[in-house]
């Protein structure tokens, strides 16, 4: 029986899209930052090569004969070159009056104390960068404030702007997936936590309900108290069924044992025939019940393990000489023989409790249907594959009825008078399959049953 | 098979714009096969210089005329100024007018050229030839003499015999010539030696031109000996007068100015005229074909001419400033006419 | 032989005792552990039958002990589990066999003597007469210093005979005692096994008399 758990998102999705997700965002975040403060610094670049030119102007600004004369260098204007070609506008005042340069340049407001102020502006349609700067200037009888004001299209400075926006994102690609690689690692690593709980908890064997003992993460601390808890629920609950059907194995069998020990006794001291006919049906109504509630209890143990095999090593010959050797009281009191012949040492992988369970059922079966004084041939093979053959000599299967003899509680024909519940063969078969092996009935030339149980 | 013609218009009949400017030294139109529309081109440089070129360019371009007119730096960029749709093309020699005029939003950029960074500004002006400022002296003047090299060779020499070269020197009146004052503030931000030349000729009696063309034909027929500041490209042209002339480049400096164009943003042809302009360009790259290029073209190799070439750039606005113009010019007036 | 039964269901204690007595064995009966430790503390049995659901505790714990106590007394364990398991478990604690109740009298009797005859040493089982020595533990028949082979059936009815010389077996008896509940055996079956042991008793000095009517009896010359 497996579970199919119904699956609802991902952790390791989650997690990596939240972190990817934050990488994103930071990645975004930092190329308008960077983008911005660069931009702050270029146009400070711009601004000190503005504010020279402006500065140089005025100070060659000098009061002769009474008049303002601005002889300024040829640097002025030579530095304000750049790669970009941009336009350059310029406007020398005196107070009020325009001495020379452009018309109509924008003249932002000086602030009472500052000689020199920035502003970005439009001039003949286009955008610059403009500074105005001021300087007081006294003559003999005379006081004049002189204004310069020097303009510069922004072509360099968008140039060099998206050279950086471009870079900028670049970078932030850049560290975007590096971020993204980092999270798909530390992701990874996180959900190997789990997937290290999940191994060794799937690797241990079907029995085991031990708690986890390994350490594992604080976070995990709870998830693994609480499987433990249901470990430990369901240890102690399987163990109640085992004592219950013990209980109940007891509660049930004792009393029968008394009935039987009692009829028995009785039959010895009974000398009428229909006394004794009761007494011996009394007798085999009890084995029969006995055997019946046994092989109940086994059926059911064997479905219970079929899904859950606890798998071993194990030496098949060993096992069935051990089983032979048990079941040889039995078979000596009806004068029955075992012929075991086993190769060296047949090597098989199975659960040794279902193994023997079955083995015996089927050997249980060879001696309730042999005649006294017969054998059973218990052949153990390894090769082909691992397998037992056990052959009696006594009326063999009813032909037209093998395949169903598997059967829940099918009885043949030829099963009158002989005590059995008919879950015999079903048994052997149930574990056969569980193992990935099968059952063979057949019937032996010479006269007899013949039963193959092999293990793959 | 000429499939072209040269048609002399009437000045004032043809074009009624120019009605209200002053004469033009020169207008022709050159008539295509199948003209649909005429590009008008004003420019600096003599016809004769252009008018290959603009054949050439009629040949690839058929439905296209071009009338080219022709005045000087000065005049050209007071007019375009004034009437900016009238023209299609733009072509000067002065260098510090064309950049202004650029920088003021008269130009359009121009696309798929490719110029080298120094030889164009904005994509819109384009530079198309190399042309140094030269001494050009009459070689009968120096007749067994030794030849000046730099300015300070021709301030020695003039100072050696004022009576040869009184009223005998020529050179560019800058109040009127755009190149001549562009030639001469460049000059003056070199070398102090300038001022110490203008101060010599000024003694001297100095002849103030216009225009190359008139200091080369007095240079030639012996009216003057000297001509300072000159393109020697002009003296170059003229076979005839080659023999008797002698192109000096100053070692110490040779200013050298570009001749630039550019394509007017109001033109009413954008296609053709930048078409106009890349053929022009096109033609002076390469191995250029003298007759059908007859300037000088751009030289793109690193040499001395070309490390001393005016760079295109805003700092050309400086001494076009109002300021610093009437500054120099009233220095350059004390120095060359009153001492 | 001198038995041990801890069982402490009375009645089924009681079938045992009175049926094993019925063979001539001496069986003491302890009901709980407390007496079975005082019983086994004192006396030496030949065999302990143990039950495993005990009112003072379990019958493995008893095993343990009497283990560990280095008495290695047989033991056959009586039980009403019958899974292969428990066999294994209880085989480990050191019990010899064991049998699964509602049990079959004679099975217990056969496991008796496997486990008797696995132990070896029990030589007091053999009985002489005359020229005859059988031993029923190991199922050895010796006749006139020839060693006789014989069926199980063979061996348990001479056991029969011998153990109550004089005694008249009816037939009906011997059919009960020699064979399982589930064979539908008639009375001439007997006939047969007697038979075949007068044949293995030629020349000894022991002979079994038929009495018309009433049954067999074994005589000794």
């Amino acid at each position: 029986m497996s579970n199919s758990v119904r699956v609802s998102g991902s952790l390791r999705n989650r997690l990596a899209i939240t972190l990817i997700g934050g990488a994103a965002i930071l990645a975004i975040l930092l190329f308008f930052v960077v983008r911005a403060y660069a931009a702050q610094i270029a146009q400070k670049g711009q601004d000190s090569i503005l504010g020279a030119s402006a500065t140089s102007i005025l100070d060659a600004a000098v009061i002769r004969n009474g008049s303002v004369e601005v002889d300024f260098p040829y640097s002025a204007f030579s530095i304000l070159n750049t790669p970009s070609d941009d336009r350059v506008f310029y406007a020398i005042y005196r107070d009020d009056r325009l001495l020379s340069g452009y018309e109509l340049l924008p003249q932002p407001f000086l602030q009472n104390g500052a000689q020199q102020t920035f502003v970005t502006t439009k001039f003949r349609g286009a955008t610059v960068r403009l500074t105005r700067a001021s300087r007081v200037l006294v003559g003999e009888n005379l006081r004049t404030q002189v204004f310069v004001t020097v303009a510069q299209t922004q072509d360099a400075l968008s140039v060099t702007l998206n050279r950086i926006s471009r870079n900028v994102a670049l970078f932030g690609v850049g560290f975007f997936v590096l971020a993204a690689l980092l999270s798909f690692w530390a992701t990874s690593k996180t959900i190997d936590q789990l997937t290290r709980l999940t191994t060794s908890i799937t690797r241990r064997g079907p029995q085991d309900l031990t708690p986890v003992s390994k350490p594992v993460p604080a976070e995990m601390v709870p998830l693994v108290a609480s499987l433990n808890t249901l470990m430990d629920r369901l240890d102690q609950s399987l163990q109640r069924s085992e004592d219950f059907i013990a209980e109940a194995a007891h509660r049930v069998r004792t009393p029968l044992a008394t009935v039987r020990s009692y009829a028995e006794a009785t039959l010895q001291r009974v000398s009428k025939e229909e006394n004794r006919q009761a007494l011996r049906s009394m007798v085999r109504a009890i084995d029969e019940s006995s055997r019946a509630a046994g092989q109940l209890l086994d059926h059911a143990m064997i479905t219970f393990r079929a899904d859950h095999l606890d798998r071993q090593d194990i030496d098949f010959a060993d096992l069935v000489t051990d089983l032979v050797r048990g079941l040889t009281p039995i078979a000596e009191m009806k004068d029955v023989g075992f012929d075991l012949q086993c190769d060296d040492s047949v090597k098989v992988s199975g659960d040794p409790i279902l193994l023997q369970n079955a083995v015996r059922n089927v050997i249980d079966n060879a001696l309730k249907y042999s005649p006294s004084e017969s054998v059973i041939s218990i052949f153990v093979r390894a090769a082909p594959t691992a397998c037992v053959v056990i052959s009696d000599q006594g009326p063999g299967f009813p032909v037209d009825q093998i395949s169903q003899l598997t059967d829940r509680f099918t009885r043949g024909d030829n099963a009158m008078g002989i005590i059995g519940s008919g879950l015999g063969l079903t048994i052997a078969q149930d574990v056969a399959t569980a193992h990935g092996g099968a059952l063979h009935l057949t019937n032996l030339t010479k006269g007899g049953a013949c039963v193959t149980f092999s293990m793959s | 098979m000429r499939y072209f013609f040269y048609v002399i218009a009437v000045l004032f009949a043809a074009t009624p714009l120019v009605s209200k400017a002053q004469g033009w030294e020169e207008q022709n139109v050159f008539v295509s096969e199948a003209p649909k529309r005429v590009l008008r081109v004003i420019s600096s440089t003599d016809t004769s210089f252009f008018a290959p070129i603009i054949e050439s360019f009629l040949t690839e371009n058929p439905d296209t005329s071009v009338e080219y007119l022709v005045t000087s730096t000065a005049l050209l960029n007071a007019e375009f100024r004034q009437n900016a749709d009238a023209y299609d093309v733009v072509i000067s020699s002065a260098m510090d007018l064309q950049l202004k005029l650029t920088n003021d939003g008269f130009a359009q950029k121009v696309t798929g050229l490719s110029q080298p960074e120094w030889a164009e500004w904005r994509q819109s002006l384009f530079a198309f030839t190399t042309e140094p400022a030269a001494i050009v002296i009459n070689r009968k003047a120096f007749e067994g003499r030794r030849v000046p090299q730099t300015r300070q060779d021709l301030i020695l020499a003039l100072r050696a015999r004022p009576d040869i070269f009184r009223g005998r020197i020529g050179t560019y009146d800058v109040r009127s010539s755009g190149l001549g004052y562009l030639f001469a503030t460049q000059d003056a931000r070199i070398s102090e030696t300038y001022w110490r030349l203008m101060e010599v000729m000024g003694g001297l009696e100095t002849k103030l031109y216009c225009c190359s063309v008139d200091m080369i034909d007095d240079l030639a027929d012996g009216t003057i000996a000297v001509a300072y500041n000159v393109l020697g490209g002009y003296a170059d042209a003229r076979p005839e007068t080659s023999d008797a002339l002698q192109i000096i480049l100053p070692s110490d400096f040779p200013t050298t100015m570009m001749r630039t164009m550019f394509v007017s943003r109001t033109t009413k042809h954008p296609e053709q005229a930048r078409d106009f302009l890349r053929h022009v360009i096109a033609l002076q790259s390469g191995t250029v074909d003298r007759d059908v290029f007859p300037l000088p073209p751009l030289i793109s190799e690193q040499d001395e001419i070309r490390q001393s070439t005016i760079g295109l750039g805003p700092a050309l606005l400086t001494y076009l400033d109002v300021l610093k113009r009437d500054t120099f010019i009233k220095e350059w007036v004390s120095a060359i006419i009153q001492e | 032989m001198k038995f041990l039964l801890i069982e402490d269901n009375i009645q089924l204690a009681h079938a045992i005792c009175s049926r094993m007595g019925f063979d001539g064995h001496v069986i003491d009966h302890a009901a709980t552990i407390r007496d079975a430790r005082a019983f086994s503390a004192t006396e030496d049995y030949d065999l302990i039958l143990l039950d495993i659901m005990l009112p003072d505790g379990d019958g493995r714990d008893f095993l343990k002990h009497h283990r560990e106590g280095k008495k290695d007394t047989p033991v056959i364990v009586l039980t009403a589990r019958s899974q292969v398991s428990d066999r294994i478990s209880i085989l480990d604690l050191g019990a010899d066999d064991y049998v699964t109740k509602p049990f079959d009298h004679a099975e217990l009797e056969a496991r008796v003597r496997a486990v008797l005859r696995r132990r070896g040493g029990v030589s007091q089982t053999v009985l002489r007469v005359g020229n005859v020595e059988f031993d029923p533990v190991a199922g050895t028949l010796v006749v006139d210093g020839t060693a006789l082979q014989l069926r199980n059936r063979e061996l348990r009815l001479l056991e029969l005979l011998i153990n109550a010389p004089g005694q008249i077996f009816a037939k009906q008896k011997l059919v009960d005692r020699l064979f399982s509940y589930d064979d539908d055996v008639s009375e001439n079956a007997v006939e047969v096994y007697i038979g075949r042991l007068r044949k293995h008793l030629k020349g000894s000095s022991l002979s079994i008399t038929t009495l018309r009517g009433l049954g067999y009896r074994l005589e000794h010359e």
